[in-house]
């Protein structure tokens, strides 16, 4: 049994710490600092956090200016609220003029549970990638998380950030290296490739322990980065295995599967299985449950291997 | 009318809604506790005395609108609901299960009786706007009440719909501001100071009534002069966050917490008293 971190936890430590040796770094949030865990980063520097209140479009605005006087603005709140209410202060504030903003949303995707469909972005990852100058990344476990929020305290420009609510099983060292636009390769296999990225990637691994059971060699890759996406590996992936399947928990519209279906068709065209919400907003109920309802599991992805070997030439 | 025996049956009706919603928050032990208890003596007042409702026609053209724009609120629209008869008691108990009708936030296409999709905050308010603007184009009589909560009033948008209703003096409009002084992160004041609400209003050209509201009659008295020519109406109603229950009163923290055995144990003693 691996350890179980949420990644909005792995942020909220590693954003105190960048804080401590960057006097530049400053945080908004939008009234919910304790859900999001910049609450952390206020009670150590209560001079460098800004509460918008509700008020999520004001916090991206006002992140913009921060940035465009010098400071590095790390601006939080959930998903659903950061690429939906605040999109346009995102794409003409921030993304247009390329200014040194991160956007680091929690509570991504169906896992949000309970507070049901109103609250669970599917649809973060696409209008974000949509955006010029605008990089995504979506980590997977609390270390990734740690050393993507570094990476994109470092990396000159905005960034969007997706994180989750729940905890989540850890896959990679505590010293996990993190370069934006670089996918890594969790384990090599020849018959498929596995594109995992978030909390997918766990469960991407366990669908190829267990078609290794059954003799079948699955890949796993994971993208920490959904944009830029890190071309090479999936061209790679798609010439040496013949056959794929993407695993996010977003929309099957616009997300990890969209983005790697564009580079596949242009430079290597393979069979394709994309796992992530059919194009339906989620509901209530407990994060396992709606992962199990809405297909979301490593048994799925069993399922959409064995599919995808079906369709291999 | 307004008759003592009136506002004594509607207190009753309050007090057992405020169990139901305890018992639904206990058993999904998830949910909104603090917001629910500050607004459901204002929405007793809305669904057992004042709105013209019919729980046998959820989709009668000529009803009352309701839009909770502080759709985290739920459980008390939901208890309010059943009570009403546009579903049965017990699906409460479902509340924010996989599946279930009663969704976390307001969902007007599974929930019978729920006018609007809410719970993205700062939203209602337009929505309502529109379903005011609609009411007098089909030539209707009935009225629109929207209840928002005061931290929401942070929201950008609520003062673009508080205008454009003073701009179409929606007279078929009324507000009532769930002022409880808190929000998640702390008490309104500390967090992004939207007070003075009243005069904000007033600025914009409300008729603007400020009540107690946890003083049934006081409600019942400020939704029967939420009328006047040409101009909408809020009723800024000061209330307690988490009321009724002592160790939910005034509390950040049981704005999205669901109480405990023990919790519930204490509540329904306390109200069932
Ligand atoms: C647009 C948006 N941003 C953030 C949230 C998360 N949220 C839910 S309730 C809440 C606080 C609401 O405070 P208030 O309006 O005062 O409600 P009440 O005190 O009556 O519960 C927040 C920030 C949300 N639902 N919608
Ligand atoms: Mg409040």
């Amino acid at each position: 049994m691996s350890a179980m971190i949420a990644t909005r936890d792995a942020y909220g430590q590693a954003l105190v710490e960048l804080g401590r040796s960057d006097s530049r770094i400053v945080a908004l949030d939008a009234d919910l600092s304790g859900s999001t865990k910049t609450a952390q980063f206020a009670k150590e520097f209560p001079d460098r956090f800004f509460n918008a209140g509700i008020a999520e479009a004001n916090m991206v605005g006002m992140a913009a200016g921060l940035a465009a006087g010098g400071m590095i603005p790390f601006a939080s709140t959930f998903a659903v609220f950061a690429a939906g209410r605040a999109f346009e202060q995102i794409r003409q504030s921030v993304a247009y003029p390329r200014l040194n903003v991160k956007i680091v949303a929690t509570h991504g995707g169906i896992t949000v549970g309970e507070d049901g469909g109103s609250h669970q972005s599917v649809e973060d990852l696409a209008i974000m990638r949509a955006l010029p100058n605008m990089t995504v990344l979506c980590p997977a476990d609390g270390p990734e998380t740690a050393a993507a929020i570094r990476a994109a305290a470092a990396f000159d420009g905005p960034v969007f950030v997706r994180l989750g609510r729940g905890k989540v099983p850890v896959i990679f060292a505590e010293a996990c290296p993190f370069a934006i636009g670089r996918g890594v390769t969790l384990r090599a296999g020849g018959d498929l490739t596995f594109m995992g990225t978030g909390l997918m990637t766990a469960a991407a691994l366990a669908a190829a322990a267990s078609l290794a059971g059954e003799g079948i060699d699955a890949r796993v890759l994971h993208f920490g980065t959904i944009k830029p996406l890190d071309r090479d590996l999936v061209l790679q992936a798609g010439r040496e295995t013949g056959a794929v399947v993407t695993a996010e928990e977003h929309s099957i519209i616009g997300g990890l599967g969209s983005a790697v279906c564009e580079v596949l068709a242009e430079g290597c065209p393979v069979p394709v299985e994309r796992i992530g919400m059919p194009d339906v907003f989620g509901q209530s109920g407990p994060a396992d449950a709606l992962l199990e309802h809405y297909g979301l599991t490593s048994t799925h992805l069993v399922a959409a291997a064995r599919r995808v070997l079906g369709r291999k030439g | 009318m307004l008759n003592e025996q009136t506002v004594r049956s509607l207190e009753a009706q309050a007090k057992s809604l405020r169990m139901d919603i305890l018992k639904m928050l206990h058993a999904s032990q998830s949910g909104h506790t603090g917001g629910s208890l500050s607004a459901i003596d204002i929405m007793t007042a809305l669904y057992f005395h004042h709105m013209r409702h019919d729980a046998q026609r959820p989709d009668w053209p000529e009803r009352d609108r309701f839009v909770l724009s502080k759709g985290h609120a739920a459980p008390a629209l939901y208890a309010c609901l059943a009570a009403a008869g546009y579903f049965p008691a017990e699906d409460l108990a479902t509340l924010r299960r996989l599946g279930s009708h009663l969704q976390g936030h307001p969902d007007m296409k599974k929930t019978p009786g729920v006018d609007v999709c809410t719970g993205s905050l700062g939203q209602g308010l337009s929505q309502a706007v529109g379903l005011a603007l609609a009411a007098r184009l089909g030539g209707g009589r009935h009225r629109v009440y929207a209840l928002l909560g005061d931290g929401e009033l942070q929201e950008g948008q609520i003062w673009e719909a508080v205008m454009a209703a003073a701009h179409y003096g929606l007279d078929n409009l009324c507000v009532i501001v769930d002022h409880n002084r808190l929000q998640i992160d702390g008490f309104i004041e500390q967090v992004m100071n939207v007070t003075p609400v009243g005069d904000k209003f007033a600025a914009f050209n409300w008729h603007v009534l400020e009540i107690d509201g946890h003083d049934m009659a006081a409600i019942c008295r400020g939704l029967a002069e939420a009328e006047a020519p040409e101009r909408p109406t809020v009723l800024v109603a000061h209330t307690v966050k988490g009321k009724g229950v002592s160790i939910f009163e005034n509390k950040a923290k049981y704005h999205g917490v669901a109480p405990s055995d023990e919790e519930l144990r204490f509540a329904l003693q306390t109200l069932g008293a």
